[in-house]
């Protein structure tokens, strides 16, 4: 069919030219090759030679000598590793619920025709506009142990408020959910208003024609039709827990100590500044190894669901 | 188009609705209070933050925080403030911006108009790369452009926004260009007029939005960038964003931190700017991705 409309199309011009007639076959895919040669060599060569490196000893540059899995044994008898992991755990847990329970809440109430809805929705999103390392340093300030938050509620007359969480070994984390949070819970509440505007106003109708009440209607009908939605946001949401590396380098430095540490930022330290080049490579190994199994289930129903249409 | 009760109001529905309006305005104000904690602390001096809080008013109008942070303050070794960094990040921005752009719509062309063998599954290949963890790629990447010889440069920077960037200026053309019907382009095909002509002729004039809403995705990853800026630049053409991190976390002396919130605003601009002037473009960007186009 191809090749049909290219002659077709060759024989319609001028004739005597048959260079334009394989040119005009062949642009689509000269046009295609940087992009595809890029994506083979950058994509699926990198990640075949960080496999490679990650069964070698490689320490400050790579060399090829193979150890097996023994990268991966330290990687995992090494304890700011598991640190790293429970932290990536607790933080995208919480990040992805909480992101969730918020976009969701926030899209439902925007959606009752509510007056300057854009003003208020252009204040709910900003934060995902401007970078981690911005949102690290504002809340490395506001959450400041001696003159943060704690400071002024001391000021407004609570003597006793205590809020170090940024010195805190064990609530340390909970902090990076907060600024996570703030950056990314307008993005899951577009997503959802989105779908909200899209749900068919006619079941909305018949709904509420049978006496449903808003609850309900909400309940039984509208919420359940965005699963599709859900998906997205929880699909999203947790490659960006996965990937989150620049919070933590602004935020906490993966401090105090090794404590708020994510796999990224344990990847770029060994890599790049540790001079553990085959341990980092493992690490990186296994983070991939968490967005593809998300991925592949994702991407899966996403491609069946285009083969319905 | 929305979807709230439409009953009567009574009583219940005015109390509801005062909840309503109560709950969304008291979240506008979680949302916007660390942006005007950072406003109202560059503003102040050292002694002021030291005796305020958070949400005191600056006693005048003070900007030598912002001037510090702009052409003075350290980062790391150097003393230069921010100023020479946000130039590089727009060394590096329009250049990634505008080549992945370029090459995103015509990949979105071929993939939706003139489709070959193996055309599809090359979409599927190419969308991985808008998932994989970038940690995956960093080693091999930072010996390549080491073998090219343009490591610790603009160069290399913006050959690495490009390469990971077209797997979504890719996405969102090809889902654009979808929508446009195929018997159009065949049409054209058989008054002869050739891929290009064809896309200059049928496909640019109708892609303005998308245009828009790509290349303001792409600028605001590339600028807010920082695991590619601090993998892969040198001392002198660090990007805005590991600039703003050196600073805050160069101690000499006391903590600055109305420079620190100055540099950080600095940092966010341009993308801040673009968000308010286009933030329905910017919506639809961040959507595209997450809902089938």
């Amino acid at each position: 069919m191809n090749n049909n409309a290219a002659k077709a199309g060759s024989g319609a011009t001028q004739a005597g030219r048959p260079a334009r007639l394989s040119l005009a076959d062949w642009m689509p895919k000269i046009v295609m090759a940087p992009t595809a040669v890029a994506a083979i060599v950058c994509i699926y060569g990198y990640m075949i030679w960080t496999a490679v490196l990650s069964f070698t000893n490689s320490r400050m540059l790579p060399t090829y000598n193979f150890v097996g899995l023994d990268q991966y044994e330290r990687l995992f008898m090494n304890d700011r590793w598991l640190v790293a992991l429970s932290n990536l755990g607790v933080f995208g847990g919480l990040f992805i619920l909480t992101c969730l329970f918020l976009g969701v809440m926030l899209a439902i109430f925007l959606d009752q025709k509510i007056r300057a809805e854009g003003a208020i929705r252009t204040i709910y999103l900003y934060p995902m506009a401007i970078s981690f390392i911005v949102t690290g340093t504002a809340w490395k300030w506001l959450l400041n142990p001696t003159n943060g938050i704690e400071k002024m509620m001391i000021e407004l007359g609570f003597e006793d408020f205590r809020f170090n969480w940024l010195s805190d070994p064990d609530m340390v984390v909970y902090c990076l959910v907060i600024a996570a949070v703030w950056q990314a819970s307008g993005f899951v509440m577009a997503l959802f208003l989105a779908g909200l505007r899209g749900v068919d106003s006619e079941m909305i109708k018949a709904a509420q024609l049978d006496g449903a009440s808003i609850f309900t209607t909400y309940r039984r009908i509208i919420l359940p039709s965005l699963k599709p939605v859900f998906f997205s946001a929880l699909v999203i949401l947790s490659h960006i827990a996965i990937k989150s590396f620049d919070l933590v380098a602004a935020l906490t430095n993966g401090g105090p100590g090794y404590s708020s540490d994510l796999p990224a930022n344990f990847m770029y330290a060994h890599a790049f500044t540790r001079s553990q080049i085959g341990l980092g490579a493992a690490s990186a190994m296994v983070m991939l190894g968490c967005v593809l199994a998300i991925l592949i289930p994702y991407l899966y129903s996403e491609l069946r669901g285009e083969r319905h249409e | 188009m929305s979807n709230a009760a439409k009953r009567q109001t009574s009583t219940l529905d005015k109390v509801l609705r005062v909840v309503l309006y109560a709950a969304l305005l008291a979240m506008a104000a979680v949302y916007l209070a660390p942006f005007i904690v950072m406003l109202l602390t560059s503003l102040k001096d050292v002694e002021e933050i030291r005796s305020g809080t958070l949400l005191s008013l600056p006693g005048s109008l003070n900007f030598d925080a912002w001037s510090k942070a702009w052409s003075g303050a350290c980062t790391g070794s150097q003393c230069e403030g921010m100023a020479p960094y946000f130039l590089n990040s727009f060394q590096i921005v329009l250049p990634a911006v505008a080549i992945s752009t370029l090459l995103g719509a015509l990949n979105g062309y071929v993939i939706s108009h003139w489709k070959f063998k193996g055309s599809d599954v090359f979409f599927a290949a190419l969308l991985v790369g808008c998932f994989i963890p970038f940690q995956v790629i960093l080693l091999p990447m930072a010996r390549t452009l080491g073998w090219l010889g343009i490591a610790n440069t603009t160069t290399g920077l913006v050959m690495v926004h490009v390469v990971y960037g077209v797997a979504f200026t890719t996405l969102f053309f090809r889902n654009f260009y979808q929508s446009i019907p195929v018997e159009l382009v065949k049409a054209a095909r058989l008054d002869g007029a050739g891929f290009f002509t064809i896309f200059y002729r049928i496909i640019l004039p109708v892609s303005t939005p998308i245009i828009v809403v790509t290349v303001i995705w792409q600028f605001t990853q590339i600028w807010n960038d920082f695991l590619f800026g601090v993998a892969f630049s040198g001392f002198d053409t660090q990007p805005v964003t590991v600039a703003l991190n050196n600073l805050v976390n160069t101690s000499f002396g006391g903590k600055e931190y109305n420079v620190d919130m100055a540099a950080a605003i600095i940092a966010a601009l341009p993308t801040l700017v673009v968000y308010i002037l286009a933030g329905k473009y910017f919506v639809r960007g961040l959507t595209a991705g997450a809902v089938k186009g």
